[in-house]
């Protein structure tokens, strides 16, 4: 096997163009393994890592550095078709009010064609976020930040700066926001209407705002905050922004407030400021106690899927516990074999496996996962599921070097084919989501694999159960009912929520144990 | 941020350009910004440059600046001896092109001509006397720039030069520069034989006087005006200088037919002017000198006062930096060579002529000079995007030096490190290209630009200046 490396100097691509050209080029003739990367130290050092690089390289970030492995007389001819495309593939130029000459190459050149810019949203890598971020809030623009790996200090720093000067920083590691419609980053495509929604957390943002959808109402803006906003040393500078703009926003009459587990003296200060803002504020911190919450503004919400029932039974003046939603009726009768017994959960949403932990918690008892609410439930090698176990597929230990499971099915795919395997697994619990930056068509990586994994069970005298749920809504890119009819043919039970969805698969193990019944 | 509620989401997209697709494709509205990673990618700079973009000290600062450089009215006041007239000049001083550089480091032709300019003033015999001379640490070397002053390549100076001398007539400050002599064995790229002092002294006993008399007849000349009437007529007065050349002569001539200079005198030295289609570049280099020193010295101030070159470093002064250089390695001119030459044969980028980019003319012009795009195989409209590029990097426009091709916009001027470095736009240079050895001269002529890592240097000492005033 010979190996083959190019740098093109000052050839800046973002790493998901480099991506989709690097799979490209993997499919050259005659080449097994490729990669289009920019050379940073740490790039370089995973090339080293996946055997696509011998000696010392000389090169900088904004080279880009091309890599292949394969057949020593197909590789010149492969590097110079990997050299046309990235050369016929010049990064695309969107959008409007630009006037003519070169694209902008700054925010502040971007600013002179675009005179009425008031958003920068930034998804550079992020050793360089924040010093993006600064200069856009410099420049009097709000910023959406999708850029993780940025440091706390500087996230303090950055929303104090915009505070100041009547701005918002949405982020950092923040996925998804939708505002004036516009859905940005992973959002999905969902009816405006009267439910503003600020959320410190990304898949928690997009199941409520596609519940609401699903139920008939609309958004009228939803506000990401990124993960850490209700730490304690944030503050939730960025949450008490989005909830005081909603409160007098006249387009707004419910609010809904979401975050992973928030520091309890922040979330006291988001709560009393909620309480007073006139409007119906329904909560969902997850993993906190909603007896803690006793404002009659205030409504408490256990799971995403509450929240977004509440939010709905609200907005049409009814009382939010008029607005449970209906249990879907579960009628496939799981013909287990004895030994089946543990549930597997797949997720690509780290809020949807933070709370299939809390929910089977109650439900089943220990839970591993590799985010588990419990530290003493951490599961100790992430490749290999014990017991029940939950897996947030999106976390930093899988994406290194590669995309984001909602992006990048391979993984998760693999681990399904493995878990089926394993003769003690019922059930496997999966989350598909929809929208803007996810896979064009989930449904048709997952079907092959899904149906793969039920002959093996079935060749091997056992049956798996696979249960599911599609985030998302009809104008999605992706279609709702498309996805989800694809995924109930090859025999996925589909709830309408991970709340739902974890709830089935919790039946079918408890029932599987005899200790619960089918209903 | 509610106020953006009430707002059309206007979105400039920093990153991943699928994201840009999506809102586009969802009905917003929205520009790809093409990022890459500033400073070459060093996240200190990236830093510093984010805490000075849009400053309101250094805004300010940089209005204050750029408005001198708009405001100085470069006037040629007469011609001087250098020895007499640099005010801090020493008896036994040279200066040379470009940043600091002590001899051993010097390039070929930078050597070449300070060996020159030692037998030009006697202070040795011969080469050999003349190169101990210089190594001997007797001499004093020191940049044109230390002295207000400028010089084309080499840009070697010796006390008892005849000099340019031009006043800023808005702000009263001076500056100076050596005789243009020509093309092919000239000082200023190395060469030093016997002729090439002959022609020196020629220059010093005929050539300033004549040129004395007949500017003090003339009660000084208005440059700005000259250069912007050059530009339209095809000249950018960095390495296209035949319109402003001709133009000088033409107010010349009269001027030296009413002086007492003998005629034999004053046809020579119109023959040697007409002979020269450069001769005016000196005097263009003087009034962009003149231009810039008016904005140089305002703390706090991003923008570019100089950028010079000797052959071995290229170097770039700020306003705000007051007498600091920040330099690094000079890059080698790519460009058209002369038939015989090629890459190989060059030097590396020199001399002090890019003060004419620094002034918004020069690279920065090339709009208003399409034939200067041949030397790189280039078109019209190249020029044109050349320009417009600048326009990214630089503070406004100067509305005395109009671009006809460009519907008579001013030329792009005023170069802020700051958006050098966060563009990655290298301000571009028009120059011509010196063989590495001493002597050869002239052999070819490019485009360059200026290398990005005297920006980022820059930018860093700018923020650890803003740091400490704070």
């Amino acid at each position: 096997m010979a190996r083959a490396t190019k740098i093109l100097r000052n050839f800046y691509r973002d790493s998901v163009s480099l991506m989709q050209l690097s799979s490209m080029f993997a499919k050259l003739p005659g080449v097994e393994q490729a990669s289009a990367i920019m050379a940073s130290a740490n790039n370089i050092s995973l090339l080293k890592e996946a055997g696509l690089l011998g000696g010392t390289i000389e090169a900088g970030a904004n080279d880009l550095l091309i890599a292949l492995q394969g057949q020593e007389e197909a590789l010149d001819a492969a590097m110079a078709a990997a050299e046309a495309a990235l050369n016929q593939n010049p990064p695309p130029v969107t959008g409007n009010g630009r006037s003519c000459g070169m694209a902008p190459r700054s925010i502040e050149m971007g600013l002179g064609d675009m005179v009425g810019a008031n958003l920068a949203l930034i998804s550079t890598p992020g050793e360089y976020a924040a010093a993006e971020a600064l200069k856009a809030l410099s420049l009097g623009l709000n910023v959406m930040l999708f850029s993780d790996n940025v440091e706390l200090k500087d996230e303090i720093a950055l929303k104090r700066f915009a505070q100041a000067r009547d701005l918002i920083v949405m982020g950092p590691d923040c996925g998804t926001a939708i505002i004036n419609g516009i859905p940005l980053a992973f959002a999905n495509a969902v009816r405006r209407g009267e439910i503003g929604v600020v959320a410190a957390s990304g898949t928690g943002l997009q199941q409520v705002t596609c519940l609401i959808d699903r139920w008939g109402k609309g958004i009228s803006q939803a506000i990401g905050t990124g993960g850490h906003d209700l730490h304690r040393d944030v503050g939730g500078i960025s949450m008490l922004q989005g909830l005081k703009a909603l409160a007098v926003d006249q387009s707004t009459s419910v609010i809904v407030l979401i975050s992973k587990p928030p520091s309890p003296e922040v979330a006291g200060r988001v709560l009393e400021v909620a309480g007073g803002v006139g409007k119906p504020v329904v909560v969902n911190f997850l993993g906190a106690d909603p007896e803690g919450i006793k404002h009659p503004n205030l409504f408490a919400a256990g799971t995403l899927e509450d929240a977004a029932a509440a939010a709905v039974a609200l907005a049409d003046g009814r009382r939010p516990e008029e607005g449970r939603p209906k249990r879907p009726p579960f009628a496939i009768p799981p013909k287990l074999a004895p030994g089946q017994q543990y549930l597997r959960g797949l997720y690509s949403g780290g809020t949807f496996c933070y709370e299939a932990s809390l929910l089977l918690k109650k439900d089943l008892g220990q839970v591993y996962s590799n985010s588990p609410v419990d530290p003493g439930d951490r599961l100790g090698d992430v490749w290999t599921s014990r017991g029940h176990t939950v897996i947030d597929l999106g976390d930093n230990l899988f994406t290194r070097g590669r995309p984001h499971p909602m992006i990048d099915h391979r993984l998760r795919n693999e681990r399904i084919f493995k878990e089926a395997g394993d003769p003690e697994v019922a059930v496997i619990l999966l989350d598909v989501v929809l929208g803007y930056g996810s896979h064009p068509d989930p449904a048709s990586e997952m079907v092959p694999v899904i149906q793969k994994a039920k002959d093996l069970a079935d060749k091997a005298g056992r049956h798996l159960v696979v249960v599911g749920f599609v985030c998302g809504t009809s104008l999605d890119p992706q279609n709702l009912s498309k996805q989800e009819v694809a995924l109930r043919d090859a025999g996925v039970i589909l709830a309408e929520s991970n709340a739902q969805a974890v709830r089935l698969a919790a039946t079918v193990v408890l029932a599987a144990a005899g200790v619960g019944k089918m209903p | 941020m509610q106020a953006l509620f009430q707002e059309k989401l206007q979105v400039l997209n920093v990153g991943l350009s699928s994201f840009a697709e999506s809102v586009a494709r969802a009905g917003g509205t929205v520009l790809q910004v093409e990022w890459a990673p500033p400073a070459q990618g060093h996240q200190t700079v990236c830093r510093e440059l984010a805490q000075l973009v849009n400053l309101p000290a250094i805004e300010a600062a940089n209005r204050k600046a750029f408005d001198a450089y708009l405001t100085a009215q470069p006037i040629l006041r007469g011609i001087g001896v250098a020895g007499k007239v640099l005010p801090k000049m020493a008896e036994r001083m040279i200066l040379h092109g470009g940043p600091p550089i002590a001899w051993e480091n010097m390039c070929g032709p930078m050597q070449g001509a300070i060996i020159g300019a030692i037998l030009y003033e006697g202070w040795a015999k011969d080469i050999p006397g003349a190169c101990a001379l210089a190594s001997g640490g007797e001499i004093l070397f020191e940049p044109c720039h230390h002295h207000a002053a400028v010089g084309p390549m080499a840009g070697v100076i010796s006390p008892s030069m005849p000099v340019w001398m031009v006043v800023d007539a808005a702000h009263g400050n001076q500056a100076f520069s050596n005789f243009n002599e020509g093309s092919g064995r000239v000082l200023r790229f190395g060469a030093n034989s016997p002729d090439v002092i002959d022609r020196l002294k020629w220059i010093g006993q005929v050539l300033g006087p004549t040129l004395r008399a007949g500017v003090e007849t003339l009660g000084g000349l208005d440059l700005k005006t000259l250069m912007a009437q050059a530009l339209h007529m095809g000249d950018e007065v960095h390495n296209r200088n035949v319109a402003a050349s001709s133009l000088f002569l033409k107010r010349l001539i009269p001027a030296l037919l009413r002086t007492t200079t003998p005629s034999a005198d004053i046809a020579a030295v119109v023959d040697f002017i007409a002979g020269n289609d450069h001769f005016f570049l000196n005097l263009s280099m003087t009034a962009c000198k003149a231009m810039l020193d008016a904005a140089h010295g305002v703390p706090g101030s991003s923008m570019v006062t100089a950028m010079a070159r000797n052959g071995v470093e290229f170097g770039i002064r700020v306003s705000g930096a007051g007498d600091q250089w920040f330099t690094t390695r000079a890059p080698v001119v790519d460009g058209l060579f002369f038939p015989g030459y090629t890459t190989a044969d060059a030097a590396p980028d020199l001399g002090d002529s890019a003060i004419t980019e620094t002034a918004g003319v020069g690279g920065f012009a090339m709009a208003a000079s399409p034939a200067i795009v041949k030397f790189v195989g280039g078109t019209p409209q190249d020029a044109i995007d050349n320009t417009t590029a600048m326009t990214h990097i630089t503070l406004g426009r100067n509305g005395a030096f109009t671009l006809p091709s460009m519907n008579f916009a001013g030329s792009p001027a005023g170069i802020d490190v700051r958006k050098v470095v966060d563009t990655g736009i290298q301000p571009i240079i028009n120059t011509g290209i010196a063989h590495r050895k001493a002597g050869v001269g002239q052999i070819g002529a490019g485009i360059t630009r200026a290398p990005l890592a005297c920006f980022t240097q820059a930018v860093s000492a700018l923020a650890s200046a803003m740091r400490s005033s704070q």
